[in-house]
């Protein structure tokens, strides 16, 4: 048996179980890596001699009966390279971080150890976030495990590409406009963003921190809420990190959507919606209809503005954020300067790739006198109006439904040199951040040209539990394999 | 709104980049493109909506003001480009 094809949580069992060692499950990982990854490129660093070592550790405080309470104990997970891992490369795939040794730990890493789990890698992203496509990397692209000429979707890409192609049980990824679901999407793996403030941002290397919320992106719905239940906790190193009523979220793993009220907007099913996303996004709402769920659809007029108000609020917060990589305290450095200006601007220049370049001159754009009104007041009023159109919807629905990006996963550079046609990838995803919600991305077909689709569905802020609920019994429903390229066999 | 080769200066600027000559072309391009996208915003009648920048009501964190963390100096000054006496060096800046 290739105990890589198992889920994270039947791996967990099989350990505890004395079935497999933690050393077994980390070097058959690593071997899976070893084959696959010079095709896939998912990891900018694997941590082989790292989490051999850890996963001695983590086995004697199994047979010690000490993680009887983590059912994860022992799975190795790669972490997304923009959230710090203590002495190892984070480098956020860009050049200007290509040296960066964090010293500290992200509170979600501290979090997953405690339960003992084994980071086995790093794996790559766009290049600080920045992206749809994990073609913007500094280490190169991410291909899809389902398609090599297709992008896996980004920022994430690397995170989502790994968990399909059998390259890691599960990882963290990072979602600010979409960046968790939309390659969930591409790679037919699930993944979640929680609500604002649910996770500990402690440690993640910030694009735009009224929006990045860390996530788990894993083969299934229960995957996820292991995962979530493990790192979403109230931590006082993030200011913005709120306390909620209940973390047990695999208590929501429960085949009954009875009584559920979903709505889709009729705004996600219009123009630039592929016909056989919107048959499959349809077919699962009639599917959960069938379960017992009632689905209506509803007008939500904001869709059209969000994301104008995203790439102006995300850039803004980016320009701010992201003046702190100036070749003085870390990082890249120009080797060539003659004062203390050259070496800030030669820096960033040589440090940082276009698609970065140009959020943050959007972000100083609209940010600069004379344009702040008109721009960023401009587009905290539209994220008002947002927030105030999914409240109305909640009063109504438990669910909102939709697809999670227009299309499948496209050609690699199809939207590399068209940064606008990139932009409007996110119509269905940015809303989400921009209020705060909960969103799940997870398998709901598969189209044409063989590539996996995904459905969308949003909670209310602190309503995780039911989305997981009617994402785990729609799940319960999927009657299709994953092809044999992604499922541990070989690429056809 | 025109996204002028002076635009481009003063941004690029604000954001601390020496561009070359062809990046500032294709920003002026994209930038012309993306913020002509933006101005869709308009659209929209705001008048009286107040800008929200944070979904929940947060409230100022606030805790007591003593050190919690252990000099880490070493670690610290292990990823600058360049140290000096147990600080970040930088080129000459007052003459």
């Amino acid at each position: 048996m290739d105990i890589t094809s198992l889920s994270a949580l039947e791996l967990g069992k099989k350990i505890k179980a004395g079935e497999v060692t933690v050393e077994e499950a980390v070097r058959a990982q690593l071997d899976k890596i070893k084959a696959r990854d010079s095709v896939y490129n998912c990891y900018v660093t694997v941590m082989e001699e790292e989490a051999l070592k850890r996963a001695a550790i983590v086995q004697k405080k199994i047979d010690a009966g000490e993680l009887d309470d983590s059912p994860l104990a022992g799975v190795p997970v790669a972490i997304k390279d923009n959230i710090c891992t203590k002495g190892v490369l984070t480098s956020c795939s860009s050049k200007i971080m290509s040296n960066f040794l964090p010293p500290y730990d992200a509170t979600v890493i501290e979090r997953l150890e405690a339960a003992g789990a084994v980071v086995i890698g790093k794996v790559n992203m766009d290049e600080f976030a920045m992206g749809s496509t994990t073609e913007t990397s500094y280490y190169g692209p991410t291909k899809n495990p389902w398609d090599t000429d297709r992008v896996p979707g980004g920022s994430s890409g690397g995170a989502a590409a790994a968990v399909a192609a059998e390259e890691a049980w599960y990882a963290l990824g990072s979602d600010t406009g979409g960046s968790i679901r939309q390659p969930s999407s591409f790679c037919g793996v699930t993944g979640i963003k929680p609500t604002y403030g649910s996770v500990s941002r402690y440690g993640l290397i910030a694009y735009a921190s009224s929006l990045d919320q860390i996530g788990p992106i894993a083969r299934n719905v229960s995957d996820c809420a292991a995962v979530l239940e493990t790192i979403a906790a109230y931590d006082a190193k993030d200011s913005t990190s709120v306390q909620m009523e209940d973390y047990h979220f695999t208590e929501a793993l429960v085949d009954d959507v009875k009584g559920l009220r979903i709505g889709i907007p009729k705004g996600y099913l219009g123009e630039g919606l592929d016909p056989e996303v919107k048959e499959a996004v349809l077919a699962a709402a009639k599917t959960l209809e069938a379960k017992g769920a009632s689905v209506e659809m509803f007008d939500m007029d904001m869709v059209d503005y969000a994301i104008p108000a995203y790439y102006v609020i995300a850039s803004a917060e980016a320009s701010s954020n992201l003046s702190r990589f100036d070749g003085v305290k870390y990082g890249y450095r120009t080797p060539d300067f003659e004062d203390l200006q050259d070496v800030y601007k030669k820096t960033r220049d040589e440090g940082f790739g276009m698609e970065v370049k140009r959020r943050m001159m959007i972000g100083a754009f609209v940010l600069s006198s004379g344009y702040y009104d008109a721009y960023y007041i401009k587009a905290l009023q539209v994220k008002a109006l947002i927030k105030k159109g999914f409240d109305e919807a909640f009063e109504k629905y438990d669910i909102i439904l939709g697809p999670t990006a227009p299309t499948t996963a496209l050609k690699m550079g199809e939207n590399l040199s068209d940064p606008l046609k990139m932009y409007l990838g996110d119509i269905y995803t940015v809303s989400v951040n921009l209020a705060g919600l909960p969103g799940i991305s997870l398998p709901c077909g598969i189209d044409s040209q063989g590539l996996p689709i995904g459905v969308q569905m949003i909670g209310q802020a602190f309503s995780e539990k039911i989305l997981i609920r009617a994402a785990y019994a729609f799940e319960q429903t999927r009657n299709y394999e994953r092809p044999a390229c992604v499922k541990g066999g070989e690429q056809a | 709104m025109a996204i002028t080769d002076a635009t481009i200066e003063y941004v690029a600027a604000l954001a601390k980049l020496d561009l070359t000559d062809e990046e500032k072309e294709r920003a002026k391009v994209d930038l012309g493109n993306i913020i002509g996208y933006v101005d869709t915003m308009n659209r929209l009648d705001t008048t009286g909506i107040e800008p929200m920048s944070h979904v929940f009501a947060y409230n100022n964190v606030f805790r007591e003001d003593v050190v919690t963390n252990g000099p880490d100096r070493e670690n610290i000054l292990a990823n600058a480009p360049e140290e000096k006496d147990g600080g970040f060096k930088v080129p000459r800046t007052v003459e």
